[in-house]
């Protein structure tokens, strides 16, 4: 049955079943591979997007559930000037890289609401991400760091959690 | 055009359009290492290097030929040919390899091997491309070779002139070919490249979302499978419900595969295939396959079973012993030493690389393409061309990005299952498992059971060591022809009789017993080392306290007092002067002595794997109610003489201690012949509420050729941890995961 969503600014529809999760839509339907599997239970949260703002596992999402605009990775920015972006390539988090897209999704999803987490808020909301490389370390570093730029480019904090 | 270096290494250099040039280096063995092969380390038959191409323009494309898999050797390999070549790291496309080995050599990524065997011949190519464009610029600028220099910008200087790489790239092609070992090579200090800690190529790829890893991978009409394979390894399918199968949303095909005979679990699988237009309506069918199994000789395996049968075997003899020093018994029976026995076991792990195992594959009338995350691609082909009945030379392999290795994808069991299915039906398919295929087919890390007896004197001493390691052996072939030869070991199941503290006790003794298994196995990161450093490390330790000792001061003891000479074949290179520098170096970082509060200690271990020496502290608090809080992690590491990438380096420590203390806690047991954990809520894997805030990691840059490092800062950490629980808390952990006796993560 048709959907209509609007995922990175734009809308469309899609002609899915109502129970399909979101990440397939989105990965094969929509062809934004950015968006991972890892586990398929929201459990690893390779796939997490934002949805309507909130830090969202799209493999546990029906497409008829997801309500409100989509943020996937594809959607911070296309030349990788968002902050998230830039402080995840100066800090070279990724390892093998495959659950990084939902890390930053993650994070993004915690910047919008809290734009100068501390390392507690940071762990809270990252928690359910897996990084089986284990960049941990890295990736709370690459939060205090996208903080702090998007904190020094006044014009730039609007874009935590943009497209929104 | 091909010239002569020796008489088995050669240049081939030819001219691309607009002028540039391009350079395949092709090595003989014996010229792999100016300072000889790193202990221990056996040189590949031929090897054929990497590309160096110079364009017109003067940018360049350098040619990665392993896998990437997440440990960076698409930055390493090109950064130490571009080094020596003197260009600037940011005019160089860094481009990915597919496979052939004829004109790549050995394409693998195992064993931490990147390093040690490219280290020489990847300066010599970037030496010898760089004499080439020195010669042709030579001639363009009326200048003696010897009075041009290069600083690294991609120009040639001389006589007050410059020209470009990429302008004399053309005339380069015509120069003669330096001897690859006579080429001069820079000095540690000349290096611009090689030591810079620079960020992954691939990184601005991945935060942007861009479709690079194999997972991601479409080609056009391409359909999408998902294989059902029996819960007990090897069962074949007896029935299948396929009629129903076809008649649901999307499915084009489902079939039952045959598959390898029953015993064989290193072959193609049995098992059923769904084929779809989408893998979400291949997926959804198989919720209504229904299959009935035929009944296997390992249905009733288990691991309460193993146990039981390794605590009956560790009370007898070994089976097989594997090095004897001395005489234990008398050691044992000495007056005044001081006996401590321990049975010590660690469960079978699985390795779940984040990316599940997936694969296109496009059967063409008698050829194949495939598009694979592989590890050991030329194992692929093997297994490809075994399954299908074909020839190598029928199968094209593109070599894909992989989300996460750590040994999974030495095998090729999910190649061989794509091709299968790409065979059946003649067009594009990709076979993408879930996340249950993947942890319940796993090629497991092997569980392993030590039984251990070791004495101190009263000097405080190792005076004994005595160990019987009982572990798997393939299961027998009902089949097979009867032999005298009994089964070998299961994949990385397999020990050394040379591993530490052999060498450095008197009195040493150790066997091993073998268990028949059905289940799969194989290495995962650090194999073998990661399991023997948590059991020896620990052991150590109990040792230690016995002796009334500091644990460093008892291992530098030990470290220093080498009994016997390490045998001419079948050592493993081990340095205890490599190894006393990191252990001491890790002590002063920790500050080891310091004293710590009530229910917090340090533990430390030590484990020399895959050419690196590493020790490794770490700071644990244990609550009364068995919470532990890791609270941070010192490493110092030995693998030789630069950090290629101490960017990089950096996060691979960071990686491999995380990975260590995820072990602890991490199992898969087995029940009626199949895994019972199915996903991550059942397998712990670390996350970042329980990572060290911290970990540090130091170098001891020893004059000796550089290795890898993808593996060996990952053991250390298990018995630090261990043994800093037994400190903080007075409970020593023998068996894993830590949760079986009431340990959580804070």
């Amino acid at each position: 049955m048709p959907f209509t969503l609007n995922v990175n600014g734009k809308t469309t529809t899609v002609d899915v079943p109502a129970d399909m999760p979101l990440l397939w839509v989105i990965r094969d339907v929509l062809n934004l591979k950015g968006t991972k599997f890892g586990c398929g239970v929201g459990q690893c949260g390779a796939c997490t997007v934002n949805v309507g703002g909130r830090a969202q596992r799209s493999c546990q999402t029906p497409v008829s559930a997801a309500k409100g605009p989509i943020t996937t990775i594809e959607g911070l920015s296309a030349d990788g000037t968002h902050p998230l972006q830039q402080a995840w390539m100066e800090i070279d988090v990724p390892q093998c890289g495959y659950c990084q897209a939902g890390q930053i999704m993650s994070a993004n999803a915690l910047l919008s609401s809290n734009p100068k987490p501390n390392d507690t808020e940071i762990t809270n909301a990252m928690t359910g991400n897996i990084c089986r490389c284990g960049t941990y370390l890295r990736i709370r570093q690459a939060i205090h760091r996208a903080a702090a730029i998007a904190g020094n480019r006044p014009t730039q904090t609007a874009r935590v959690g943009a497209a929104e | 055009m091909t010239k002569n270096l020796s008489r088995r290494s050669f240049i081939r250099v030819s001219a691309i359009a607009g002028g540039g040039a391009v350079f395949a280096l092709h090595l003989d063995p014996s010229e792999l290492f100016a300072q000889g092969p790193p202990p221990g380390f056996t040189p590949p038959a031929f090897q054929a290097l990497a590309f160096v191409t110079i364009n017109p323009d003067n940018t360049f494309i350098i040619t990665s030929k392993n896998p990437e898999i997440g440990q960076g050797v698409k930055n390493m390999l090109p950064q130490i040919i571009a080094d020596e070549l003197d260009v600037p790291w940011a005019s160089c496309k860094i481009v990915q390899a597919d496979v052939d080995q004829s004109k790549y050599g050995a394409q693998v990524a195992g064993g931490s091997t990147a390093t040690p065997t490219n280290w020489d011949p990847c300066r010599q190519v970037g030496a010898a491309v760089r004499q080439m464009v020195l010669g042709a610029a030579a001639q363009k600028l009326g200048v003696p070779v010897a009075q041009l220099t290069t600083n690294g910008d991609g120009k040639v200087n001389g006589g007050g002139r410059s020209v470009t790489y990429g302008e004399v790239a053309a005339d380069a092609v015509k120069q003669p070919v330096p001897m690859l070992s006579m080429v001069p090579l820079k000095k540690a200090s000349e290096y611009k490249i090689i030591g810079k800690p620079l960020k992954g190529v691939d990184t601005a790829k991945v935060v942007k979302g861009e479709p690079i890893y194999s997972i991601d991978f479409t080609v056009p009409g391409m359909l999408w499978a998902v294989y059902q394979k029996a819960p007990v390894y090897g069962a074949k399918v007896e029935t299948a419900n396929l009629d129903l199968i076809k008649t649901l949303p999307g499915v084009k095909h489902a079939f039952i595969v045959a598959g390898a005979s029953p015993q064989n679990l290193t072959g193609l699988a049995p098992g059923v295939a769904i084929v779809a237009d989408t893998w979400y309506q291949a997926n959804q069918a198989r919720k209504q396959l229904k299959v009935t199994w035929a009944s296997h000789p390992t249905s009733a395996q288990g691991s309460e079973l193993f146990q039981t049968k390794a605590d009956e075997l560790g009370k007898g003899a070994p089976q097989t012993s594997l090095r004897k020093d001395g005489d234990v018994d008398k050691a044992f029976a000495a007056p005044g030493v001081k006996v401590v026995e321990a049975a010590y076991m660690y469960p079978f792990i699985s390795h779940t690389p984040l990316e599940p195992q997936n694969c296109v594959a496009h059967w063409q009338g008698d050829k194949i393409e495939i598009w694979a995350p592989s590890q050991t691609p030329a194992a692929g082909l093997a297994i490809v061309a075994n399954t299908l009945g074909i020839q190598q030379n029928q199968i094209k392999m593109h070599l894909m990005k992989v989300g996460g290795g750590f040994g999974r994808r030495l095998t090729n069991d999910y190649v061989a299952e794509t091709a299968w299915i790409a065979k059946q039906i003649g067009v594009p398919v990709k076979l993408l498992w879930t996340r249950e295929d993947d942890m319940g087919h796993d090629m497991y890390r092997p569980a392993g059971y030590h039984y251990l007896k070791g004495a101190v004197d009263q000097s405080g001493k190792m005076t004994a060591w005595k160990n019987h390691f009982v572990t798997f052996g393939v299961a027998p072939d009902p089949n097979a022809a009867p032999g005298p030869t009994p089964p070998g070991y299961a994949a990385a199941a397999n020990i050394a009789g040379i591993q530490f503290p052999a060498l450095f006790v008197e009195n040493f003794d150790f066997g091993d017993s073998k268990m028949s298994l059905g289940i799969p196995t194989g290495a995962l990161r650090a194999p073998g080392s990661h399991a023997f450093s948590y059991v020896f490390q620990s052991f150590i330790d109990e040792l230690a306290e016995a002796a009334g000792k500091d644990p460093v001061q008892f291992r530098l003891d030990l470290l220093a007092s080498q009994k016997y000479p390490a045998p001419e074949r079948g050592g493993d290179g081990f340095d205890a002067k490599r190894m006393i520098e990191v252990v001491k170096l890790v002590a002063e970082k920790s500050n080891w002595s310091a004293p710590r509060p009530k229910g917090t200690a340090v533990g430390i271990g030590f484990q020399y794997s895959h050419r690196g020496y590493f020790a490794e502290v770490a700071e644990v608090t244990v609550s009364a109610d068995k919470k532990i809080k890791v609270n941070k992690v010192w490493v110092a590491g030995d693998i030789g003489s630069e950090i290629i990438n101490p960017l990089h380096a950096e996060n691979l420590v960071q990686g491999g201690v995380i990975e260590g203390i995820s072990h602890l806690m991490q199992e898969i047991t087995f029940k009626d012949g199949a895994a019972v954990q199915s996903n991550f809520h059942q397998v712990p894997l670390l996350r970042l509420a329980q990572a060290p805030p911290v970990i540090e990691a130091h170098w001891v840059k020893s004059n000796n050729p550089p290795t890898g490092l993808g593996e060996p800062s990952l053991p250390p950490v298990l018995p630090a941890i261990t043994n800093a629980i037994a400190r903080a808390s007075g409970t020593r952990v023998r068996s894993l995961p830590l949760s079986k006796h009431g340990f959580r993560w804070a």
